[in-house]
């Protein structure tokens, strides 16, 4: 705790110093955002002097800008500084028994087949399962390591590798590129890092799901990954598990690099707390994911999976600098009681013979308000430029809406542009059709969206498409009557 | 014996108009009926009563089916208990195959019954072997559920569910309808096929021609929500031949 102290003394200076020394037993930083705060978690991480500047002149620029208000979803102002930009990782501050975990929280855990034990862990209640995880993944970093892959958080990489950081943090996601872009760069305080070496191909699927939940992470992550050339990866991002978090805002920067022939794969699977029936509590989720294919004959496939959150505010894109490289987007995104998402991607193809692929399926039931936003941009100096995109929506009751947006800019006359779009209806008369041959209503609306949304669940690799389909069937529990 | 099912003073309708208004049937193990009747008449809406359509309110009377109560059932546990409705209209389900479809039905029945799920195998080789009774492409089995199937092929998919599911009591809701004349030999072929004495068969229909393939034990003619006249197959050919004037103005004396 001294120490604690006298770092914050010194970064902060006396006019905060009541105020911290009570939070700091507690781990936290009241409430509020200022140049200060910036400071403190960058002397938290003993980052180096770079990395302050560089938070210090996004936070300046994010003074400057004002929230979006494009996005088709509603919600009350936030209050940027009634947020806690800061709380430390909590040793031992986990529930003391499963039996103070919320029960639905534990109903969703059992139907998702998960055991007890991993229950408790996800629950960030036992301590021993915790360790154990953490034990789990540094076997397997070992065995990284011996092919020069580097994963790690992104705080322990600016300490141990600054210059591969600093190299490309905030090249393909600028801090100023948008509002929340802007806050997560000043206040980040932890994420992941990924560099894959040339030609190395990764022999496992790197995923954030145990060191989430080692580590109490906070609302601001920011991510990196670095295809070298030649190289290939799968990243998984987020665990099944909901989250506890509640009416919290989560703004999220991802950023993907991959160089020539590399290939990055990332895939999502989002169930964020999505707030109640009656639409009280829940996670804004606005974030801000973007890979650049820089070299020739590179891939970036982004698939995501989406059934959590309040709000989702989510456009995965892809600059597709390289010739020849190809971006994809396999999007599921659900929305039930009063969700709402607006979410998409972006395609800008710059190279020469760069093709994309947009598969967007969208899923509404009961209030909810579901939008894709997709923008597909061919440059002037992009030859043979090719993009097909798919939207489907599909409707469960007669109260949810579905809209598309798309947005086609199209510079060079060479380029081959398709999109599709379809909207469907889980209709009295199926859910009847299916109820006469002996599969129950709920049996049935799985069944039905399974089936419509295999093309993007057969993009994740096994295991995760199993639970994401599980997933589906939970989120839309009780849509229909 | 114990009828498979045994309907008594039933009446029903939607919203404030009944269209059912006291039907009696009791159907043996190993009988064919055939109801009949004009427009109006009420078929289909014994058909949708029968099978629990939620938009039909039944007002009065019993339906015992397997000496359960029928109308006390949910659609899907009637289905379970071996309830098959081949639908006039059947539905379209985009994404779900023919087979995957099959798949989760066969399995809610076997469950219902503390049956495990066949093994993928064995699955296969049983719908392979109930395609053939109504002359079904394989084909069929991987596209959505009548997604694109013509109007014929539908009608032999509904037979093809009848085989895999085999149910106690099949009611074909005018199942010839938009049959062609080699469509309706393989849909009555297929049925034929089915026909045990341990299950029962109501073919609804507007026409005598699909009684020449599926001969039925008794024909009822149905009008006005009653049913007014029974008889064994001559009575459909008489049908045929007079028409249902003379059914209906026997009724309205009658009445």
């Amino acid at each position: 705790m001294n120490s604690e102290q006298s770092i914050l003394d010194d970064v902060v200076g006396s006019e905060y110093k009541y105020g911290f020394t009570t939070d700091i037993e507690q781990e936290l930083l009241p409430k509020g955002l200022s140049e200060d705060v910036v400071r403190f978690i960058s002397a938290k991480k003993e980052e180096p002097e770079w990395m302050l500047e560089w938070r210090l002149k996004a936070f300046r620029h994010w003074q400057s800008m004002k929230e979006p208000t494009w996005p088709n979803v509603s919600y009350p102002k936030i209050d940027f500084q009634d947020i806690i930009y800061w709380a430390a990782p909590k040793k031992k501050e986990g529930l003391a028994s499963l039996d103070e975990v919320d029960p639905e929280l534990l109903a969703t855990f059992a139907k998702l087949g998960i055991p007890l034990e991993e229950q408790k862990m996800l629950a960030g209640v036992a301590v021993d399962v915790v360790l154990d995880s953490v034990s789990v993944k540094t076997t397997f970093q070992d065995k990284l390591k011996e092919l020069g892959i580097i994963f790690c958080p992104i705080s322990e990489a600016l300490r141990d590798h600054p210059e591969l950081v600093r190299q490309y943090i905030g090249t393909v996601v600028p801090p100023s590129d948008n509002f929340y872009s802007a806050l997560n760069s000043a206040v980040f305080s932890d994420g992941s890092f990924v560099y894959i070496p040339k030609g190395v191909r990764c022999p496992i699927e790197l995923s954030t799901y145990f060191r989430i939940n080692a580590r109490n992470t906070g609302q601001f992550e920011r991510t990196l990954i670095i295809a070298d050339e030649g190289s290939y990866v799968s990243y998984l991002e987020g665990c099944t598990a909901p989250q506890r978090d509640e009416n919290q805002l989560h703004a999220a920067v991802v950023e993907l690099v991959a160089h020539t022939r590399a290939e990055i794969k990332y895939s999502t699977v989002q169930n964020w707390f999505p707030g109640d029936k009656q639409g009280n509590g829940g996670i804004y989720n606005f974030v801000t994911k973007r890979g650049i294919c820089e070299g020739a004959h590179s891939k970036i496939s982004w698939t995501q999976v989406e059934t959590g959150s309040a709000i989702t505010w989510k456009y995965p894109s892809v600059v597709l600098k390289g010739d020849y490289s190809i971006g994809e987007f396999y999007s599921v995104a659900v929305t039930n009681n009063m969700q709402q998402a607006d979410t998409g991607t972006k395609m800008l193809h710059v190279g020469k013979h760069t093709r994309s692929r947009i598969v967007s399926k969208g899923i509404s039931a009961g209030t909810s308000q579901n939008s894709y936003r997709g923008l597909v941009k061919v440059l002037k100096v992009s030859e043979g430029a090719r993009n097909f995109s798919q939207c489907d929506s599909l409707l469960i009751g007669d109260a949810c809406g579905a809209h598309t947006f798309p947005y086609l800019e199209i510079a060079n006359a060479s380029a081959t542009v398709e999109h599709e779009a379809t909207t469907s209806k889980i209709g009295e008369d199926i859910l009847f059709y299916c109820n006469q041959r002996g599969i129950d209503t709920e049996a049935a609306v799985a069944l039905i969206v399974n089936g419509y949304a295999r093309e993007v669940l057969n993009q994740l690799p096994m295991e995760f498409a199993v639970e994401a389909q599980k997933l589906l069937a939970i989120s839309l529990e009780g849509s229909v009557g | 014996m114990t009828p498979i099912l045994s309907i008594q003073q039933l009446t029903a309708g939607i919203e404030d108009r009944e269209i059912l208004k006291g039907i009696d049937l009791v159907v043996n193990p190993g009988e064919v009926h055939a109801i009949m009747g004009p427009n109006g008449s009420g078929k289909s809406t014994l058909a949708s009563v029968l099978a629990g359509r939620e938009d039909y309110a039944v007002s009065g009377g019993s339906v015992t089916f397997m000496g359960k109560d029928l109308l006390d059932m949910s659609p899907e546990e009637r289905a379970r208990e071996g309830m098959f409705l081949a639908f006039q209209y059947p539905i379209e389900i985009p994404g779900v195959s023919t087979a995957n479809f099959l798949k989760t039905a066969v399995s809610e029945l076997r469950k219902h019954r503390g049956l495990d799920p066949l093994e993928p195998a064995q699955f296969l080789a049983l719908m392979r072997e109930k395609m053939k009774l109504v002359e079904m492409d394989s084909s069929f089995l991987n596209r959505s559920l009548n997604q694109g199937f013509s109007g014929g092929e539908k009608k032999r998919n509904e037979i093809f569910q009848m085989a895999m599911l085999e149910p106690t009591l099949s009611v074909l809701d005018e199942t010839d309808s938009g049959l062609d004349i080699d469509a309706l030999r393989i849909v009555a072929g297929g049925v034929n096929a089915l026909r045990s004495s341990n299950n029962a068969t109501v073919v609804i229909t507007h026409y005598q021609r699909l009684l020449d393939y599926i001969v039925p034990d008794v024909v009822h003619v149905l009008w006005n929500g009653r049913i007014v006249r029974s008889g064994d197959a001559s009575l459909a050919l008489e049908l045929e031949k007079r028409g249902y004037d003379w059914i209906k103005n026997e009724a309205s004396v009658e009445a």
